[in-house]
């Protein structure tokens, strides 16, 4: 533990004025605004809305241009800001079948209804540094249009393709609809968890945790060999119901990224073989994370599979309280602040033990010409 | 503030399946989605353009809040809550005592207001029928011609057979 310290006042408003300036750089170079960062960091943008759990493009902005640039600063500003709002509502759970898709894959099946929509994507470009980027900021040309929008309700490779065989296993759904949903950031987490709050931590969790751990899944710290079936990125509408109104309105739209796992197969005696599924759901574009997401959710069913633990991806409590980057950050960095106290009492402690132990030992060279030290305490 | 009966229960049960509301509940959801993908800027210059006359009051000053968005495992299975976001609502009372509310998305205020009012006017007497109708048809060419965009992107992989042909 630290423990407060007095002082060092000048020290300290002097050192966030340098940070200040710091962050400004050099004044010959144009200021960048939030909304530059808004549109043209958008990736960025969307990460700190992720793990900031706090979906506002303008304020995961300005907390990137605060941060200068340290995400997981920004992803902390986020969280703090986040405490000083009430909570109006609860939304309508979020249909993403209806989601108007600016891309939708799946690895799983070449041709499907809907097709495959590339979107905006990194995939298939050559990885090489764009240079006009830097010398002249070329504009980029406008994006060719096809003939016919996409479709509006594209099918869903699991529940509408594979699921229509039966050959994948249904979500599971409480029998009591409306029975509380857990909430993290309302009660302490309690072990073990319920898929709703693994989901809720997962989501929020450190992009890069979790694509470690989803990683460790594939190289063999967890069995649960997985497809993906299909991403989809793109928008929802958000529907509340206001106890005023009395029925649902829809309040905006925001942008999330899906990806759902087709992952091995079960089956016993009694029941056919079926595929199994993880599920990873992200503010956002963050297919990188929805796939981990995904990757993980799967692995810590395995209790509820009866799988053999095998992985630290599959130790839910291992796995949810490790994946929190502002919790994390917080503890690790927090031991270098001042721990001058702590650090007197163990010095003296030392000292001490060293001082008694030296004594000892002459003791008994005094006494039987031979040093014999005690096991220490 | 009191808490009326929802015209027709509605539940999470009817999960992809909304329950048809009646056609008056039904057309002020509509203006009011369309109003809250509109900007403050838009929505401002309309009232001072057409209702600047109205007398108003704030039946509620717009406050900044959040919502906690809630998904389903699996798109449909068990519910949980993803994340939150941030969210305006205000509600004004016009000079006949009509009132009117909004709830929109970010923690733009007289957005919120603007989008209040027009929800009260378009309840007394659907004055602002044609400005909504206008949005609506916007923002609908807005969607059609970021779908075409996307729709161009639309690829057939080809699988490649090694080895005999």
């Amino acid at each position: 533990m630290y423990v407060a310290v007095k002082g060092g006042e000048r020290a300290i408003n002097n050192a966030h004025k340098l940070l200040a300036e710091q962050r400004r750089g050099d004044k010959d170079i144009a200021e960048i605004e939030t909304d530059q960062i808004e549109q043209q960091l958008s990736l960025s943008v969307t990460r700190v809305m992720a793990e900031g759990s706090l979906y506002d493009r303008d304020l995961a902005a300005l907390a990137i241009k605060q941060g200068r640039g340290d995400l997981i600063e920004a992803i902390f500003l986020m969280r703090a800001y986040r405490t000083t709002l009430p909570r109006f509502a609860f939304s309508k759970p979020i249909k993403t079948a209806e989601m108007d898709v600016s891309r939708r894959i799946s690895a799983t099946f070449k041709d499907l209804p809907g097709g495959q929509i590339l979107g905006p994507t990194f995939d298939y470009t050559h990885r090489l540094l764009d240079f006009t980027l830097m010398a002249n900021g070329e504009a980029p040309t406008e994006a060719p249009s096809g003939e016919q929008p996409v479709d509006e309700n594209m099918p869903r490779v699991l529940d509408d393709i594979l699921n229509y065989e039966g050959l994948i296993q249904d979500e599971p759904v409480p029998v009591d609809e409306n029975a509380p949903v857990a909430d993290l950031t309302r009660e302490p987490v309690k072990f073990p968890a319920g898929r709703d709050l693994r989901l809720q931590n997962l989501s929020r969790g450190d992009e890069g945790f979790v694509l470690a751990l989803g990683y460790s899944t594939q190289r063999g710290y967890a069995n649960s060999h997985a497809f993906v079936g299909e991403i989809r990125y793109g928008t929802v509408s958000v529907e509340i119901e206001p106890e005023e109104l009395g029925f649902a309105i829809d309040i905006g739209d925001i942008e999330l990224t899906e990806c759902e796992t087709v992952n091995k197969f079960k089956g016993s005696k009694t029941k056919l073989p079926q595929f199994t599924r993880g599920y990873g759901l992200v503010f956002g574009q963050n297919e990188r994370k929805a796939i981990s997401m995904a990757l993980v959710d799967r692995a810590m069913r395995a209790n509820e599979m009866g799988e053999q633990i095998m992985g630290p991806a599959q130790d839910s409590q291992f796995v949810m309280e490790h994946s929190d980057n502002v919790q994390s950050t917080g503890f690790v960095e927090h031991i270098k602040l001042p721990h001058y106290v702590d650090f007197q009492g163990e010095l003296e402690l030392v000292r001490r033990m060293r001082a008694e132990v030296e004594e000892r030992l002459a003791k008994s060279e005094a006494e039987n010409g031979t040093s014999q030290p005690e096991a220490a305490e | 503030m009191t808490a009326h009966p929802a015209p027709n229960a509605r539940t999470d049960q009817n999960r992809n399946a909304d329950t048809p509301t009646d056609p008056q509940i039904a057309a002020r959801q509509k203006w009011m989605s369309v109003l809250a993908r509109t900007s403050r800027a838009r929505l401002e210059a309309q009232w001072s353009e057409n209702h600047s006359s109205e007398n108003w009051t704030h039946l509620r000053e717009p406050q900044i809040g959040m919502v906690m968005v809630r998904a389903r495992a699996g798109g449909t299975g068990q519910r949980f809550n993803l994340g939150e976001m941030t969210v305006t609502r205000c509600a004004v009372t016009l000079s006949d005592g009509t009132v009117g509310h909004s709830y929109v998305k970010g923690r733009d205020r007289i957005q919120a207001q603007y989008a209040a009012l027009f929800d009260a006017v378009m309840l007394r007497d659907g004055s602002a029928s044609d400005f909504i109708e206008t949005l609506a048809t916007e923002q609908a060419a807005a969607k059609r011609d970021h779908a075409r965009k996307v729709a161009a992107t639309k690829v057939d992989f080809f699988t490649l057979v090694r080895g005999d042909d």
